[in-house]
């Protein structure tokens, strides 16, 4: 056994052992952390594919943002995660029937399927001694996909826009700046002079 | 013994019916329901850079770079909609989420 094979079922097996875990684990943190584990062994066998790029994508991007982002609000919502599993064994027998289906019709897929004869690179991988993958995936990214490439970049946009919308909130007691309100105050309505006899106040 | 395509298409096949299955095992539980489907959406990619590696075509790895951006947006905004809702009702069950009347 070559040590390519060792090292794919290394990731392979603790990607899906982990994977296992994220659905059956009690704990949804621990979830979290098992999905971390998945993502990370899932980027090891990107690096054996030769997608260097995108394990790093998948590793920075994902694992260190998307996923932080799971375990901030797990630790902030206040709910009673043991009584959400109150259903788990009566759900798991169709779960199970209906998995096992898929996975015997992707195993069918699996031993009958061929490569079609005409298939041909649209865009064919330069050899590894010649450019990195990094260089070969931004060449084509910012010529030919480069339209794909800002759909990507208003998706993002439009969703940060719609996170940051969802989740403001404007507090009623907290005291803040109005810009329209110092602006059109005017003298006359700030100050008033009044004449004070001497003896008597102001009453 | 050769790592071939199928090895991988296998994990991934793999991959995607575990997502499939924690949805039906974890059916109140919306933040794991989330995860399943980040899941589902690595066994896509996965899938898309076995057969982009395997068919020297780089176009396979653009596509996972796409689905990449879209299941991060998803994950954004879909635990935006979480935190609101804990913030109205207090409760996450999938079962309760019923202010539409559906």
């Amino acid at each position: 056994m070559t040590l390519s094979a060792l090292f794919f079922y290394l990731f392979a097996g603790v990607c899906v052992a982990s994977a296992v875990m994220v659905i059956t684990v009690k704990n949804p943190v621990h979830a979290v952390l098992f999905l971390i584990l998945a993502f990370f062994n899932a980027a090891g066998l990107f690096i054996e594919l030769g997608a260097e790029f995108l394990a790093m994508i998948l590793v920075v991007v994902y694992v260190g943002a998307v996923m932080v982002l799971f375990l901030f609000v797990v630790m902030m919502l206040d709910v009673d995660f043991a009584e959400l599993r109150a259903g788990f064994l009566k759900f798991l027998p169709i779960g199970a029937t209906i998995g096992v289906v898929l996975l015997i019709e992707l195993v069918f897929i699996l031993v009958a399927w061929v490569t079609a004869p005409e298939i041909a690179a649209q865009a064919p991988t330069p050899p590894v001694s010649q450019m990195s993958n990094t260089a070969a995936l931004g060449q084509i990214l910012y010529t030919k996909y480069v339209y794909l490439f800002e759909a990507a970049g208003m998706i993002l946009l439009v969703a940060m826009v719609g996170a940051i919308v969802l989740t403001l909130q404007h507090k009623r007691e907290v005291k803040r700046q109005s810009v329209v309100r110092q602006v059109e105050r005017t003298r006359e309505r700030s100050i008033e002079v009044v004449e004070v006899e001497s003896g008597r106040g102001l009453s | 013994m050769t790592i071939g395509l199928s090895h991988f298409l296998t994990v991934a096949a793999i991959l995607f019916t575990l997502g499939i299955f924690g949805i039906f095992l974890n059916r109140k539980n919306i933040i794991v329901i989330l995860m399943s489907v980040e899941l589902i959406l690595l066994a896509v990619n996965l899938n898309l850079v076995a057969f982009s590696a395997y068919h020297h075509d780089l176009v396979g790895q653009v596509f996972a770079l796409i689905v990449l951006t879209v299941a991060a947006a998803e994950a954004a905004i879909g635990l935006a909609i979480v935190v609101v809702y804990f913030r109205n009702r207090g409760t996450i069950d999938v079962a309760e989420i019923d202010l539409l009347k559906g």
